[in-house]
């Protein structure tokens, strides 16, 4: 999305322009006294009291997921996806070293773009939320139970896996459209050669109704251009899956330029379940590929990577009426479908108007066969035959689309830096409010299932220069909530959020809430080497590896004095966290390791590796404050030359 | 909240550091390795006197119910052998990190504990410690004799508790 402010020196002399504009704005809502405290009102949650709505805002190039609370923008929780995550060894502990785990090895690093929560019968369930990566294609699922990330499986035969991670109307599939066309399967051929050999990835992932788990059931293949944004159907549209695209002109070189030749791109309609149906029937071909699958086992609080083999491919064209290209003007980003699933809006970057197509009409084209050619044997409709209308000149760089619960949508402008409110229908703009500054994606509770839920809105932005106090030359993005309950929205709130927001999901709380977990059940850890009470403490040497399994409750380690560690060993520390209370995590980090420490949960066992380069007593402790005894909680651990005769001992007050 | 809670709780033991009966606990011993284990039953105590001041070590008081779900319970009889063991097991699990029947050691000793306590105590103790280290004289003395050290709430069900008090009446 960056690109886009680098397109032409014009555009960014207009969007200074209207930053410029956008500055006014601020200062005059704060003339508005009675008015003013109303609207602190309106955001105030009372100490103790709890937010109505959960918002999950994608943390980009941070590579995690936060949790803030709406009306108040207070964030709560960071949840680590695709990135190691220091505060609470996410990536670092042996049990969840495996979920960063890629055909291209370790990978510490992804940036997380879109969050999309568990749908059933189109309405938001709150079981599961599921987040992509870009730069190594990957899908997570997040359970909601528990916050934690619980799967991940990577995307073969992809590259910049932008256009996902949105499910269907009952989590059927969780999408993966690639945005960089690559050769399939990767091969050494010179890039020149790009147009009609490199091929674009649209990646269906079913999800198990009970548990979640992620598979790839199928992948189309199509021609090689970018695909940028993408929505299911809904209602009506249900068993479609629309995609915009930019570069239809397969460019490979300088694409703020080449890839914005042609008058119009396109959306891509996908009629998955044609496809499943042909893939159930044995279509598609099984193609080798190397791609990771990681689960998180909730059980033994370990995750376990497996490396699969293949993925079964389909080639458009062999299933005659499953993909139709529908023209829609000058490289479209955002790609949105309303909540009846009769309009399906592409926010053509480059355009001065907002298209919105028909899906009635798209369908009627179709059974009138009424193409305007085809495109790699894929056909291509009339823009007239399947146009519902279009939002004339609403401002400048529309990005994305979401929809009240009462028939109006809501548009982002980038480079005019507003949003800009219009009826489904009529076409008609209502109402703009500017917002500081840039915006990419904005998002409704609800917004992208058949019941939105229309009372809050949060535009995530990507300047925020003088709405907050400086900290040098970075700042964190601001998000900003806006009333969208009345006629004319009003703004509330600005928040600054963590990364790059690039996309969010919200929803009501109290369906997260009730499910939420609070602690693990001792009685439940299988870990394999979890020491539920003191009896099961010990310590065990296997060649040049100990392990030791150690137990942890307010305020001390069991055993807190162990020895008979030499130089050389692998040392692995497996804490069982015995405390059964919500809320009474306990940390653990020894010194000179050069992994991260662990916070263990209640219930739960972690696994920390220590490799000890020199001799001495070196202590331990726990990193997370729990109890008035809290800096007591410590041990020491002796280590001795390589060649020592000292045995291996273990004890906690002499015992 | 998991900040405000634990400040709490430093905050909670320092104000009763502070407010007398803080002599011992500021002591440092270089002298040995190990603290001896002090006699804590003295059962000529008159059990009527609540001694809501005194050190809990010295305080016997079997008229104390506790703060808790446990209104009565009566312990009179038999032996339940079956109960105990589950009871043992139970403690074995959820109690053993802080607690040894042969000694004191991060907290009391539950060997004997009925001639110092009631059982409705125990139980409301093992239940409910949080309202209890806030609210109950004895516990409140307990947690500064055992530093400020609190009793964990390991989510024990009323049933699971009883039947660690039905254990905890095998000790001898
Ligand atoms: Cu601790």
């Amino acid at each position: 999305m960056k690109n886009i402010i680098k397109s032409t020196l014009l555009l960014v002399a207009t969007s200074l322009f209207f930053i410029g504009c956008g500055n006014n704005g601020g200062k005059e809502q704060k003339k508005g006294g009675a008015l003013e405290n109303n609207v602190a009102e309106k955001v105030y949650v009372a100490p103790g009291e709890h937010d109505s709505h959960y918002a999950f805002i994608s943390g980009g190039y941070s590579g995690n997921l936060t949790v803030y609370g709406l009306p108040s923008g207070r964030m709560f929780k960071e949840i680590p996806v695709f990135s190691q995550f220091p505060t609470s060894g996410y990536g670092y502990s042996e049990e969840t070293k495996p979920m960063l785990n890629t055909s291209h090895g370790f990978i510490p690093w992804g940036d997380s773009h879109h969050p999309d929560i568990s749908q059933t019968n189109g309405e938001i369930d709150g079981r599961f939320i599921f987040i992509n990566e870009n730069n190594t294609p990957r899908i997570a699922k997040i359970d909601l139970r528990t916050f934690e990330t619980t799967e991940i499986i990577e995307v073969p035969n992809s590259a910049g896996n932008h256009s996902s991670s949105f499910v269907t109307e009952n989590t059927e599939y969780v999408v993966a459209g690639t945005r960089f066309s690559v050769p399939v399967p990767q091969r050494d051929m010179p890039i020149k050669e790009y147009k009609g050999n490199f091929q674009g990835a649209l990646s269906f992932i079913s999800v198990e109704p009970e548990h979640g788990h992620m598979d790839i059931k199928f992948q189309i293949l199509m021609p090689g251009f970018n695909y940028d944004l993408s929505h299911p159907g809904r209602g009506a549209s249900h068993g479609w899956f629309f995609f915009s695209t930019y570069n239809t002109e397969e460019a490979s070189t300088l694409l703020e330029v080449n890839a914005s030749q042609n008058d119009k791109d396109f959306i891509a309609a996908v009629n998955w379940k044609k496809i499943e149906e042909y893939v159930n029937n044995g279509g598609g071909t099984m193609m080798p590929a190397e791609y990771a699958h990681n689960v998180y086992d909730e059980v033994t609080h370990t995750a376990t990577s497996t490396m699969k083999k293949e993925v079964r491919v389909v080639n458009p064209s062999e299933v005659p009426g499953a993909v139709y290209l529908l023209p829609t003007p000058k490289s479209p980003h955002g790609c949105d479908v309303d909540p009846t699933g009769e309009y399906i809006i592409g926010n053509g970057k480059l355009s001065a108007n907002l298209t919105v197509h028909s899906f009635t009409k798209m369908l009627d084209a179709i059974e009138n066969k009424k193409f305007a050619g085809d495109a790699y044997g894929i056909p291509i409709l009339n823009f007239e035959d399947v146009l519902a209308g279009s939002v004339e000149q609403p401002g400048l760089g529309p990005l994305h689309t979401e929809f009240d619960d009462k028939g109006n949508a809501y548009t982002t402008f980038f480079i005019s830096s507003e949003v800009v409110k219009w009826k489904l229908g009529t076409w008609e703009v209502l109402d703009r409010k500017p917002t500081y500054y840039s915006v990419g994606h904005l998002t409704i509770p609800g917004g992208n299932s058949r019941k939105p839920q229309g009372k809050y809105m949060f535009a995530m932005n990507k300047i925020t220069k003088d709405r907050y106090l400086p900290t040098g030359p970075e700042l964190e993005h601001s998000a900003q909530l806006y009333d969208i309950s009345g006629d004319k929205m009003e703004l509330l709130l600005d928040f600054p959020t963590h990364g790059e927001p690039h996309y969010a999901a919200a929803m009501e709380a109290d369906l997260i809430k009730k499910r939420s977990r609070k602690i693990y059940k001792l009685e439940e850890n299988n870990h394999p080497y979890a020491a539920k009470s003191d009896a099961d403490v010990k310590v065990v040497r296997k060649g040049n590896e100990v392990h030791i399994y150690m137990t942890t409750i307010r305020s001390h380690f069991s055993p807190d004095n162990i020895e008979g560690i030499k130089v050389g060993d692998k040392v692995y520390f497996h804490i069982t966290n015995l405390e059964q209370d919500f809320d009474v995590p306990h940390g653990f980090a020894v010194i000179g390791q050069n992994t991260s420490e662990l916070l263990i949960m209640p219930g739960q066992t972690k696994t920390s590796v220590w490799e000890p380069t020199k001799v001495g007593v070196w202590p331990f402790y726990c990193t997370d404050f729990c109890s008035a005894l809290h800096q007591e909680m410590q041990g020491y651990i002796r280590v001795s030359p390589k060649d020592s005769p000292i045995k291996l001992s273990w004890s906690l007050d002499g015992e | 909240m998991k900040h405000t809670h634990k400040l709490l709780i430093l905050m909670f033991s320092f104000v009763l550091f502070s407010c007398g009966n803080d002599k011992k606990n500021n002591q440092v011993d270089y002298s040995s390795k190990k603290a001896p284990v002090k006699k804590e039953v003295q059962k000529e105590k008159p059990k009527e006197a609540p001694a809501v001041k005194k050190e809990a070590m010295a305080n016997v008081d079997l008229s104390n119910k506790g703060i808790g779900p446990v209104k009565s319970l009566d312990i009179s009889g038999a032996i339940d052998q079956k109960l105990a063991d589950e009871g043992k097991e139970l403690f074995k699990n959820k109690c053993s990190a802080c607690h040894r029947t042969n000694r004191k050691f991060i907290g009391p000793n539950p060997t004997g504990v009925f001639d110092r306590r009631s059982p409705e105590w125990v139980m409301n103790m093992i239940i409910n410690p949080e309202e209890m280290l806030k609210k109950d004289p004895i516990a409140k003395a307990l947690l500064i004799e055992y530093n400020g050290s609190p009793m964990a709430n390991q989510n024990v069900s009323e049933k699971e508790a009883r039947a660690i008090v039905e254990y905890f009446r095998t000790l001898k």
